[in-house]
């Protein structure tokens, strides 16, 4: 494989860290929780997916459409029943309540759809085939990855910059005593980001089945992951700094391969964690943090 | 317009608040003095819903509001101007001014906007800048401004002078009077008892928890008890 083919495998994997990993960071700017169940979601999402397009024989663009919001909906129920009434808990309570989830959610899906691997039809979603650039063949699926989550970020970024919710979610996220006494409603803001970062992940789901077409209860963990990396690579809780990790990560999977050192991959990533945490562990963007009442 | 009875309040085993009751009517400025320590903002943050109280009452206008969410209080006309302005250092000056809006229904954000810059140029001047880069004193000007924004018929401020430079507290002092003036009712916490009992009506000397006395302001910048303690003998 080319260099330039490894590249392209780099942003195409980018690009879906860099979603995934957004409602991580999201979360966590909120309410400084490490959402570990998001990563489930993300599987929960992938057989979603698969239904839609298989039992459900929806079109493409409905089973998309389901898919994220059904995502978009498990974790707003997620947040009601789990995380609501831990509002004024320890931090590690929510931590240990959301790696229960993420237990309970592998569980769930291998009791109801076993655990052995399931085929997703990828070409129900995207078209198949690749064009041809500078003798370059690039596949139909890559680019739709790319441009699809650019602009799904590109969505985000407009709405947390310039509408009305997407402002009160800066302000909760930097004080939320001083958005109580603007009269924003913290709670309902807290659930818009739930839902804002599953929707994300809903695209990511879809993008990740495509890529990876074999969906199993244990999917999202990995991938989970690694979304987790790249957002405390670019510095978790800083939106920018989120998807240049998300990039990051995937670029220097695709160079470690290219490198042929393929196996070494998942351990260079983890590496890169451990490094980061020791020497920056703001990670590129993000800022020491504060903490207010 | 408000009025306070029986407040306790709380922090786990620390008693913070003891068994607080006091009014504030309208078109008054009153101000609460005390030490540091003596519960002063925790009132503020109890009265805004941050806080609960463990007994009694707090009407505003009329309505108990013991048991409203602090948002929904907001709504009823209430702002306050916390202690240590408390404005957003990542949002720009002008997006803070839209979060002092927030409640607010229809086109009335522009037109309000302009008041305060009016009332305060260097914010124009700086309204594209972020709140983390304004001096202390810009920054107090901005929190007042952005609990402006929502029109608030009680405005309640958490020592607005802390900080500042002679010169700006005679200032900020000066805007407290024109917006009681203009009919704003005002609820004003301040160590700085001088000033504030200057600009107020009546005051509430409060101590570990407790209010000691309560006067009009004129008497009680003669009180010697309060002379003492307060205002440097
Ligand atoms: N979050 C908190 N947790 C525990 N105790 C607190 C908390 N906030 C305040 N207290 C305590 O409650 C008491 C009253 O504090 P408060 O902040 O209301 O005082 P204050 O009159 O505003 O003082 P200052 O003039 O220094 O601002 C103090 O003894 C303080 O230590
Ligand atoms: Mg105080």
């Amino acid at each position: 494989m080319s260099f330039a083919l490894h590249l392209i495998n780099g942003l195409q994997m980018g690009s879906i860290y860099a979603l995934v990993a957004l409602g991580y960071t999201m979360v966590y700017g909120i309410i400084k929780l490490l959402n570990f169940a998001h990563g489930d979601i993300i599987m929960v999402g992938g057989y979603i997916a698969l239904f839609s397009l298989t039992l459900g024989r929806m079109p493409a663009l409905l089973a998309a459409l389901v898919t994220v919001a059904g995502c978009t909906l498990l974790a707003v129920i997620i947040e009601k029943l789990a995380y609501t009434p831990l509002r004024f808990a320890p931090r590690l309570s929510l931590l240990i309540t959301a790696i229960g989830i993420s237990i309970l959610l592998q569980n769930l899906a291998q009791f109801f759809f076993t655990a052995n691997d399931r085929g997703f039809p990828g070409h129900l979603l995207f078209p198949t085939g690749s064009v041809s650039i500078g003798g370059l063949s690039i596949a139909y699926t890559s680019i739709i990855t790319v441009a699809l989550s650019i602009a799904s970020m590109a969505a985000l970024h407009l709405l947390v910059k310039s509408t009305k919710l997407g402002k009160a979610m800066r302000a909760v996220s930097e004080d939320q005593g001083a958005a109580q006494l603007m009269g924003i409603n913290v709670n309902h803001i807290i659930t818009f980001t739930f839902a804002v970062g599953a929707a994300l992940a809903g695209v990511g789901a879809l993008l990740y089945s495509v890529r990876f077409p074999l969906i199993a209860p244990t999917i999202g963990a990995m991938l989970g992951l690694k979304a987790f990396v790249a957002a405390v690579f670019g510095g978790i809780g800083s939106i920018p700094g989120t998807m240049v990790g998300g990039y990051a990560i995937g670029l220097l999977e695709a160079l470690v391969t290219a490198a042929g050192l393929s196996g070494w991959v998942d351990g260079v990533v983890f590496l890169l964690l451990i490094i980061v945490l020791m020497v920056r562990p703001t990670g590129l963007m993000g800022r020491p943090i504060m903490e207010k009442v | 317009m408000l009025k306070v009875t029986n407040m306790n309040v709380y922090y786990g085993n620390i008693y913070a608040v003891k068994d607080v009751s006091f009014h504030v009517d309208e078109g008054e400025v009153v101000t609460l003095i005390g030490a540091n320590g003596a519960g002063k903002s925790t009132i503020l943050k109890t009265i805004s819903g941050l806080l609960r109280s463990k007994t009694g009452s707090i009407s505003f206008a009329g309505e108990e509001i013991g048991n409203v969410a602090s948002h929904a209080i907001v709504k009823r006309g209430m702002a306050q101007v916390p202690e240590g302005r408390r404005v957003f250092l990542q949002m720009s000056v002008q997006e803070n001014l839209e979060m002092g809006h927030y409640t607010q229904q229809g086109a009335t954000m522009t037109e309000r906007m302009e008041g305060v810059y009016e009332r305060f140029p260097r914010l124009l001047e700086r309204r594209k800048q972020v709140a983390g880069t304004l001096s202390g004193g810009e920054q107090q000007m901005l929190a007042m401004g952005r609990a402006l924004m929502s029109r608030p018929r009680l405005l309640m401020l958490d020592e607005p002078s802390m900080g500042l430079a002679p010169l700006l507290v005679e200032q900020i002092f000066e805007i407290i009077g024109e917006l009681n003036r203009a009919g704003t009712t005002i609820l004003l916490v301040e160590q700085n008892a001088n000033m504030a009992l200057k600009v107020a009506n009546r005051g509430y000397v409060l101590e570990t928890g407790r209010i000691i006395t309560t006067d009009s302001a004129s008497a009680l910048l003669e009180d010697d008890t309060v002379r003492k303690a307060y205002l440097g003998g």
